[in-house]
């Protein structure tokens, strides 16, 4: 790597003084949250099998929003048959019309109430109001809107197949997008007819009790989409049951190991959506400002707790200085803070358990001898806060290239010709996603064929939408979720 | 005198070549009688991490094929097999079958490799998509294949079976190591033969013979295989599959088909080995009015 990090005779910007913004936040007055939460069981919120409950924290105040109930093997199954009555009985009977009436359902509440949610949303797992705002719940809705329209036109989905509904689903999503997540799973499951046990993430499970209330509201036959709240004993429970028939999991790739593992020996279907640490690949004739663009949001994106993120930078080494310079600039600019704000662009890091790991990662790049770099920004004294963060003179052994961190943590390579960069960033373990940035046709297509990934992004990053299939390849899973292709998981064809 | 008849050595076939297993070992089959057939190899862990590392070697030329030219390569295997029919048949009397079911069988096997070979250049058709984002840009969806495939092909068929399973494996761009039938392992080796003789690359298919209790673990535990296909019904044999799977996250296939059938021939055989990959590009939006004729 020839980059000189030390940039000495550009003036230095500014970004200190003179730049302040007034704080924009955006109110949680109107917001109406339970002193606790059970679960949501066979249309009913219900209180917990064991009666222990654990605290919900906001983790850009360290406070307790609320409590939820610490789910067990007991309200698991409960959930579990109750969703089986409920499959038996009324969904699986339904007319694909009809059950695609409630998804329309569900998605306008979700438009009706998308600011309430965005709002929780922020508060539950620390991500910029901004991006809940503008991406996770409108999203959401849009998931439920395609996924409705999908249930009354299985047949043209499969061409030659006869398509049935698999049964009893066991849904666990992360923290990274919750309502986002939860609606990737529940919306396929119900539209191809089966019904739902979904057990969210323990640090973010408020919003999945609002969407409980929405489906509530929205009529939804009871038993059709059950919600345990729990930790991973309540997943494990959930995995293991023997009357669920599928199991949709994201989260990292050595718990989707252990559940693939579980599951060996019975006949559930599986998808998992696992980790990843995707190449943001920078050639010396792409639009430069524009890659830059890309590379803040392929990896400060929600923290950079994002399975698909762009957490390895490689650029030709033609324009590295370059790159690497307006990058640190763009940086500079980037407001690390009160996710209600609505100037902020990277909010709190969703746990203090999750800033550990992303600390630990800073200090095991310095201790493997990358050079550190982190933003100069100012962050709140309370909360759980990370500046955003580049490493330079890495190598592919280092452990923050190999590993998934999580957090916006960026690890820089330099590459020289094509074959190099093809090399170097299929020389991992996942294929989740990957990022080309280049002006030339010809080589975007040859990347995006070689790249060994689920999702590329060719002069875009991050860019995700209800219509378009979403999965990795090799150890970041398997079963695509969006789409039509999203279907598939959810149906058995005969 | 009667002419003293030559023997053939029934060998592997790894990396488009015929090495003896590097094991040394070997089987004795027997015809019903009792009467020996021929040594057959059992093949090793050591062969089987050999035969991977010649089908990764031929993934990137073999995937990146065109598809027109797949597509000629299984037409091709198609009719090395058609002009050795008598031969396969023969094998197959040995191995216990009737002269009207291995005449079918043989058949059916030729027919097979052209419906597949039909298929190699439709499938992505069939299970791509363009996707209506809601936001300017362009965004597709197309299969690609897996990887490397390791198959245990199914015991009680000696040629319908193997091929039945490997064609959709590399019509679809993949690459394979199959683990020929214990019991009736003949056809497997002469099906190499005809493989060998039909433009397709070394490493694309190889083909072991051996004890499949010996080899799966070490089939579903190896950490360049990305997807194992099983034909069979043993329970304990599924479950050490599935569990090693979990290593590096394979996908596990178990066909449990009649092959002899014409149901058991689809597309969806292609796509399991498959995986989509999504591409997503900016549309400028400069012209925001749409073209009016």
């Amino acid at each position: 790597m020839t980059t000189k990090t030390k940039s000495s005779a550009k003036p230095k910007l500014d970004f200190t003084s003179g730049w302040g913004y007034a704080p924009a936040p955006e109110s949680s007055e109107h917001i109406k949250l339970e002193k606790r939460y059970g679960h949501f069981i066979n249309g009913q919120f219900v209180k917990p099998s064991g009666g222990k409950y654990f605290p919900t924290i906001n983790p850009s105040t360290e406070k307790q929003i609320s409590e939820v109930a610490l789910g067990d093997a007991r309200d698991i199954d409960k959930a579990v048959k109750a969703a089986r009555s409920a499959y038996e009985k009324v969904w699986k009977k339904m007319p694909g019309s009809e059950r695609g009436k409630y998804l329309y359902r569900v998605a306008r509440i979700i438009q009706e109430r998308a600011r309430e949610l965005s709002v929780i949303e922020s508060m539950d797992g620390g991500k910029s109001i901004r991006e809940s705002r503008d991406i996770d719940i409108p999203l959401a809705a849009a998931h439920f809107f395609y996924y409705a329209g999908w249930a009354d036109k299985l047949e043209y989905a499969f061409p030659n197949r006869k398509v049935e509904p698999v049964g009893v689903a066991g849904q666990i999503i992360p923290w990274n997008f919750p309502l986002l997540m939860a609606a990737w799973k529940i919306a396929p499951a119900l539209a191809c007819g089966n019904t739902v046990v979904l057990k969210p993430a323990e640090t973010t499970p408020l919003t999945a009790m609002k969407l409980a209330e929405i489906f509530r509201d929205a009529g939804l036959p009871p038993g059709v989409v059950n919600i345990v709240n729990g930790d991973g004993r309540a997943g494990a429970a959930l995995v293991n049951h023997p009357g669920i028939d599928k199991v949709a999991f994201t989260g990292s790739t050595d718990v989707g190991k252990i559940i693939q593992k579980a599951i060996a020996g019975t006949k559930k279907k599986a998808t998992l959506e696992l980790g990843g640490k995707a190449a943001n690949i920078i050639f010396e004739d792409a639009a430069i400002d524009q890659a830059v663009e890309g590379i803040i949001n392929g990896i400060f994106f929600n923290q950079g707790h994002v399975c698909c993120a762009g957490s390895r930078l490689f650029v030709q080494e033609s324009v590295a200085d370059l790159v690497i310079r307006k990058l640190k600039d763009r940086m500079q600019t980037l407001i690390v803070g009160d996710p209600m704000d609505k100037n902020t662009d990277i909010g709190a890091i969703n746990s203090k358990e999750q800033l550990e790991k992303i600390n630990d990662y800073l200090k095991i790049g310095v201790e493997e001898g990358a050079e550190m770099w982190q933003s100069g920004c100012a962050i709140p004294k309370n909360g759980y806060y990370c500046r955003p963060t580049i490493f330079l003179h890495v190598s592919q052994s280092h452990r923050i290239v190999q590993e998934e961190i999580f957090g916006p943590v960026l690890a820089i390579q330099t590459f020289r010709t094509v074959d190099e960069v093809i090399e170097k960033a299929n020389n991992t373990p996942f294929g989740l996603s990957a990022g080309v940035w280049t002006d030339k046709g010809s080589k975007i297509f040859n990347l995006t064929n070689k790249l060994r990934a689920g999702v590329i992004w060719a002069n875009t990053y991050n860019k995700f939408d209800p219509t378009s299939p979403f999965g990795g390849y090799k150890e970041s899973g398997f079963g695509r979720e969006g789409g039509l292709h999203g279907l598939m998981p959810y149906v058995n064809l005969k | 005198m009667a002419r003293i008849e030559i023997l053939k050595t029934y060998k592997l076939y790894i990396g488009g070549q015929f090495p003896r297993t590097e094991s040394g070992r070997y089987y004795t089959l027997l015809d019903k009688k009792n009467k020996v057939i021929a040594d057959i190899c059992l093949g090793s862990r050591k062969d089987f991490r050999n035969a991977v590392v010649a089908a990764r070697a031929a993934f990137g030329a073999w995937s990146g094929r065109t598809a027109y030219n797949r597509a000629q390569i299984l037409y091709r295997i198609a009719e090395m097999l058609e002009t050795r029919k008598a031969q396969f048949i023969v094998e197959l009397i040995q191995q216990g079958s009737t002269k009207i079911n291995a005449e079918k069988e043989v058949a059916l096997a030729v027919d097979r490799l052209v419906y597949y070979a039909g298929w190699c250049d439709k499938f992505q058709q069939i299970f791509s998509s363009v996707n209506p984002v809601a936001s300017s840009h362009f965004n597709f969806s197309v299969p690609e294949p897996t990887g490397v495939v390791a198959v245990v092909a199914p015991q009680d068929s000696s040629l319908i079976g193997l091929v039945s399973i490997i064609a959709p494996i590399i019509a679809g761009g993949n690459v394979c190591i199959a683990l020929a039938s214990e019991k009736m392992p003949l056809c497997s080796i002469t099906f190499a033969e005809v493989l060998a003789t039909s433009d397709l690359a070394a490493g694309v298919v190889n083909i072991l013979t051996g004890k499949t209790s010996e080899l799966i673990s070490h089939m579903s535990s190896h950490m360049d295989v990305n997807a194992v296909v099983y034909a069979g019904k043993d329970q304990k044999e599924i479950l050490l599959i599935k569990e090693n799977a979990t290593l590096n996250v394979k996908r596990v296939f178990v066909y449990q088909n009649d092959w002899n059938k014409t149901e058991s021939q689809n597309p969806y055989f292609i796509f399991d080995a498959q995986e989509i990959k999504t591409t997503w590009h900016p549309i400028e939006s400069i012209g925001v009015g749409g073209a009016k004729y």
